[in-house]
C-alpha cells in the first residue's frame, strides 16, 4: 500500500526545440520535469503551454506540432519515462 | 549507407554509377534531384539554410527506404539530403532507384520524394529582402503523400 503522504512521482525528460519552435522560445531545448503516476507527452506540453506567452501561443491546442519520444513521432497520449528526449517539431519542409 | 544527411555538395553521375555498380539485374535508374529555387511565395530569396534533427532525421528516412522497399520491386536505393546554407541554383536532395524494370523505378523514386516531403524531419529557413522566414508546410504535400495511402 503506497504511503499517500508521499509526493507523486516526478520524471526528468530532455525536451529538445527545432527550427520555428527553438527561434520562439529562444532555446533549443531544456530539462523539463514532468510530475504525475503515469507521465504523458500530453502533460508535458500541458507543462510548457501554462507559461504562457510564446509557449502557450506555440503550443495553443490546434497548432501543428509534432512529438516525437527518442526520435520516433509520439501522440500525446504516449508516455514518457525518465530520460527521454521530446522532441516538438514544427511542419516539415525538406526536399 | 542508403541514406546520407550532409553539408558537401554531391554528384549524381558518381552516386548513381555507385548504386548500380556491378549489378546485372538492374534495368532501370531512376532519380530525382530537388534544387533552390530564387523565388517563393512571389518574393525573390536569396540565400536559404536547412536544418535537421541529428538521429531522428537519418532514423526517418531509413524508414521510408525500407517501407519503399516492401512496396515496390526495386534492388536498391539512395537519399542523399543536405543542410546547412544553400543558395538558388544549388542542389538539395538526390533520390535514386534501381529495379529491373522502369515502373517500379519511378514509383519508388517519387514514393520515397513524397514521403520525405511530409515525413523526414528538415526545416528550411528562407532569406528575403525582409529578412528571414521559416517555410510554410504546402497542403500539396500532404495530399501527395496521402495518394501512396489510397494506392496501397
Amino acid at each position: 500500500m503506497p504511503d499517500s503522504s508521499a509526493p507523486s512521482s516526478v520524471i526528468t525528460v530532455r525536451v529538445v526545440y527545432l527550427a520555428r519552435l527553438r527561434d520562439a522560445f529562444a532555446s533549443d531545448g531544456e530539462s523539463l520535469a514532468v510530475r504525475g503516476d503515469a507521465p504523458t507527452v500530453g502533460a508535458a506540453i500541458a507543462a510548457l503551454r501554462a507559461r504562457g506567452g510564446a509557449w502557450a501561443d506555440e503550443l495553443a491546442p490546434g497548432r501543428a506540432v509534432r512529438y516525437a519520444v527518442n526520435h520516433e513521432v509520439a501522440p500525446a497520449e504516449a508516455s514518457l519515462r525518465n530520460g527521454d528526449e521530446l522532441a516538438l517539431l514544427p511542419p516539415v519542409t525538406g526536399g | 549507407m542508403p541514406v546520407r544527411v550532409q553539408t558537401a555538395d554531391f554528384d549524381a553521375g558518381r552516386e548513381i554509377a555507385a548504386l548500380r555498380s556491378g549489378d546485372p539485374r538492374v534495368g532501370a535508374v531512376a532519380s530525382f534531384i530537388g534544387t533552390v529555387r530564387d523565388v517563393n511565395e512571389a518574393s525573390p530569396v536569396s540565400a536559404m539554410t536547412l536544418e535537421h534533427y541529428p538521429g531522428m532525421t537519418e532514423k526517418a528516412l531509413a524508414t521510408i527506404v525500407a517501407e519503399a522497399r516492401a512496396r515496390f520491386d526495386i534492388l536498391d536505393a539512395l537519399v542523399i539530403h543536405r543542410v546547412g546554407d544553400l543558395r538558388p541554383t544549388d542542389q538539395i536532395v538526390l533520390v535514386a532507384v534501381t529495379s529491373a524494370h522502369r515502373g517500379d523505378a519511378f514509383d519508388a523514386c517519387r514514393f520515397i520524394m513524397d514521403y520525405l516531403k511530409t515525413r523526414a524531419p528538415f526545416w528550411k529557413k528562407e532569406r528575403t529582402a525582409d529578412g528571414t522566414r521559416w517555410v510554410d508546410a504546402r497542403a500539396s504535400d500532404e495530399t501527395a503523400a496521402a495518394q501512396w495511402e489510397r494506392d496501397r
